[in-house]
């Protein structure tokens, strides 16, 4: 099966600023893919990469098997829903609906028609009379229609209220079942990618701090707690993410596959709220980088 | 695509054509009797004696305000089009994110500019050509008459006949797209593209078009009946002769000496004979003295070897210079064009 995302040292120069470096993916098709990252981590900059809105600066990118947005059996393939979820808001939502099916040949208009009703929007509304949550079910309701085979949907829940964030997410995962979509979708926010995504990349500061199934990193990290000790003394297999001390009490979040034998620590799980926020903490290392045995010291 | 871009277009396209076609309207109701009256006068003076200068002069001046206003409308309509069709054509889009939503469908960027470029180009030719058909089909009786003062072959009247408004229309649409596309902004667009179109239509006229063939200069002789005016002006003396061809136009009208070199000042063995009496108050006396007058001055300029140079562009040249402006401003609005696509691509 063709990955869903492949790229090979990946990046994008804005002038003097890399808004996106050495990033290497290799994302399976099938999954739902959760971006996560701080405002300005580069969440936007890939995801535009990934559907030819923007070229790269450095390295590969291969989405589908093809070249992004290289022409229009490319572009049918994969849908975006972009930032802000754009509309023309001088359209109606028919209009809209016309728009997909006169730019889309693989368009299905009984799936955008059933959706629109279900939703309860009025055909003859502007979509500049829209809530910013029927702006963005519109947006979808786009990308959906497309039948894409990937849709890319950046940040599309950031303006709306906790009600409309939630029936969205719902929304896209049904299609996503039916479908057999493949979806990678961005958010700032761990907490609405928890429910839905099953992979997960972590983006901090232009890099790839942690990519990987949602299930195997959640089992591969551990928080030990236990008396004070310096981190540079554990064993080789165990990567240091985070490590904060009191004065007679260690705690820190480590990676390894192999177990954790040592009996002074108590180990507990991580969920994936804490286990983003270690890495995107400002003394985690980078995934990829050797681990300095004397930066995690405080 | 072209269902969206007609539906993104067809609020200006309305304004536009909406106004053109009632300018139209007012102008098929009042031409024909424009072109009545004036046959019935041309008809009247014939049979009274064959001297029509009185009654064309009259009536050229009778209806200049409306000629000069359909004029300007002409004049204008290109640069209209380039800032409200050219400038947010693209702009907009950038503006409000939705070019990410339209280049997301199966829908190239190419192929996106092309059709957007193609259809508000056609529509621009055609709001273009109606208005310069209109305008010059009223003003036709008018253009035969207006050769002492706005002759159709020179500016400004040039620019509002024939096929050269398309080119003017073209070329500042594709100048609204081009500024939009680097400075992404519609309001900057529009102020830069008027900015460059008005550059470009003063600099053609002065600078190009003189040049588009090679203008014709006589050399005549300054004779009684030629001579249209003598004009003395703090000092400075300068002869006005009579164009050779009054539809013509005039690049320059100078008094040269024997040798062919322009004089500015004539020397005083011609001013002592030609100098009036001490002017009145206003410092500009016309020469028009005591009989006997005008002829010693005739003969002083003739001893002096002194004749008018006239170089000018001729009205038979008209459509030849029509074809090549429009080919002009036609081939600068695809180079323009073709920048857009080459930018589209790169733009992100």
């Amino acid at each position: 099966m063709t990955a869903a995302l492949r790229t090979q040292d990946l990046g994008k120069r804005y002038r003097q600023r890399w808004a996106l470096a050495d990033c290497t993916l290799d994302i399976p098709a099938g999954r739902i893919v959760g971006l996560v990252g701080r405002n300005g981590a580069g969440k936007t900059t890939l995801l535009n990469l990934a559907v030819g809105q923007l070229a790269p600066t450095t390295g590969t990118i291969e989405v589908l098997g093809g070249q992004p947005a290289s022409g229009p059996a490319q572009l049918a393939k994969v849908g975006y829903v972009a930032q802000d979820t754009p509309t023309y808001s001088g359209l109606t939502v028919a209009e809209h609906l016309t728009l997909g099916a006169r730019l889309n040949p693989g368009w299905d208009g009984a799936l955008a028609r059933d959706r629109i009703g279900r939703l309860r929007l009025d055909p003859r509304q502007r979509a500049g009379k829209l809530s910013g949550g029927q702006k963005a079910q519109l947006a979808l309701t786009l990308g959906i229609a497309k039948r894409p085979e990937l849709l890319i949907l950046d940040e599309p829940v950031a303006s709306l209220d906790p009600v409309a964030r939630r029936e969205f997410l719902q929304i896209l995962m049904e299609a996503a079942a039916e479908q057999e979509l493949s979806v990678i979708l961005s958010s700032h926010l761990v907490a609405d990618l928890e429910r839905v995504c099953d992979y997960l990349i972590v983006l901090d500061a232009a890099r790839v701090r942690l990519v990987g199934p949602i299930d195997e990193l959640l089992a591969s990290h551990h928080r030990l707690t236990g008396p004070r000790r310096d981190p540079a003394t554990l064993p080789a297999d165990q990567q240091v993410i985070t490590a904060s001390h009191t004065d007679r009490q260690t705690t820190l979040v480590v990676r390894t596959d192999a177990p954790i034998l040592d009996p002074a620590w108590t180990v507990t799980g991580v969920g994936l709220e804490d286990l983003v926020l270690a890495y995107l903490s400002d003394q985690a290392d980078p995934v990829d980088t050797p681990r300095p045995t004397l930066a995690v010291q405080r | 695509m072209i269902w969206l871009t007609w539906r993104q277009f067809r609020t200006q396209a309305l304004v536009v054509f909406g106004a053109l076609v009632a300018l139209a309207a007012v102008l098929a109701s009042t031409g024909p009797g424009l072109a009545h009256r004036y046959a019935d006068g041309v008809a009247a003076c014939t049979t009274g004696g064959g001297d029509c200068s009185f009654f064309t002069e009259a009536f050229f001046i009778s209806h200049r305000n409306t000629f000069v206003i359909l004029a300007l409308v002409v004049l204008f309509l290109p640069a209209v089009i380039g800032l409200f069709w050219g400038a947010p054509l693209v702009t907009r889009e950038l503006e409000t994110g939705t070019y990410r939503l339209v280049w997301s469908q199966t829908v190239s960027r190419d192929r996106w500019l092309a059709v957007k470029l193609g259809l508000v180009g056609l529509a621009t030719a055609a709001a273009a050509g109606l208005a310069s058909v209109a305008v010059s089909w009223w003003s036709s009786p008018l253009d035969k008459i207006s050769g002492g003062q706005l002759p159709r072959m020179a500016p400004p009247i040039f620019e509002t006949r024939g096929i050269v408004p398309i080119g003017y229309a073209a070329f500042a649409l594709a100048l609204g797209v081009t500024a939009g596309l680097l400075v992404r902004r519609t309001v900057p667009a529009m102020a830069i593209a008027l900015a460059a179109f008005i550059a470009v239509q003063i600099a053609v006229p002065l600078w190009v078009r003189p040049h588009l063939m090679s203008p014709v200069r006589v050399v005549t002789p300054i004779t009684a009946a030629n001579i249209d005016g003598f004009d003395i002006n703090n000092g400075l003396i300068s002869v006005n002769v009579k164009p050779l061809d009054s539809e013509a136009w005039s690049l320059h009208s100078r008094t040269v000496d024997a040798a062919g070199h322009p004089v500015t000042s004539l020397p005083t063995e011609v001013t002592s004979v030609c100098t009036p009496p001490p002017p009145g108050p206003g410092g500009v006396t016309k020469v028009q003295r005591a009989p006997g007058f005008r002829e010693a001055c005739l003969a002083a300029i003739s001893r002096a070897g002194y004749q008018q140079e006239q170089v000018y562009q001729p009205a038979s040249r008209f459509w030849a210079f029509q074809w090549i402006e429009t080919g002009l401003f036609g081939g600068l609005a695809l180079g323009l064009a073709g920048f857009c696509f080459w930018r589209i691509r790169r733009l992100s």
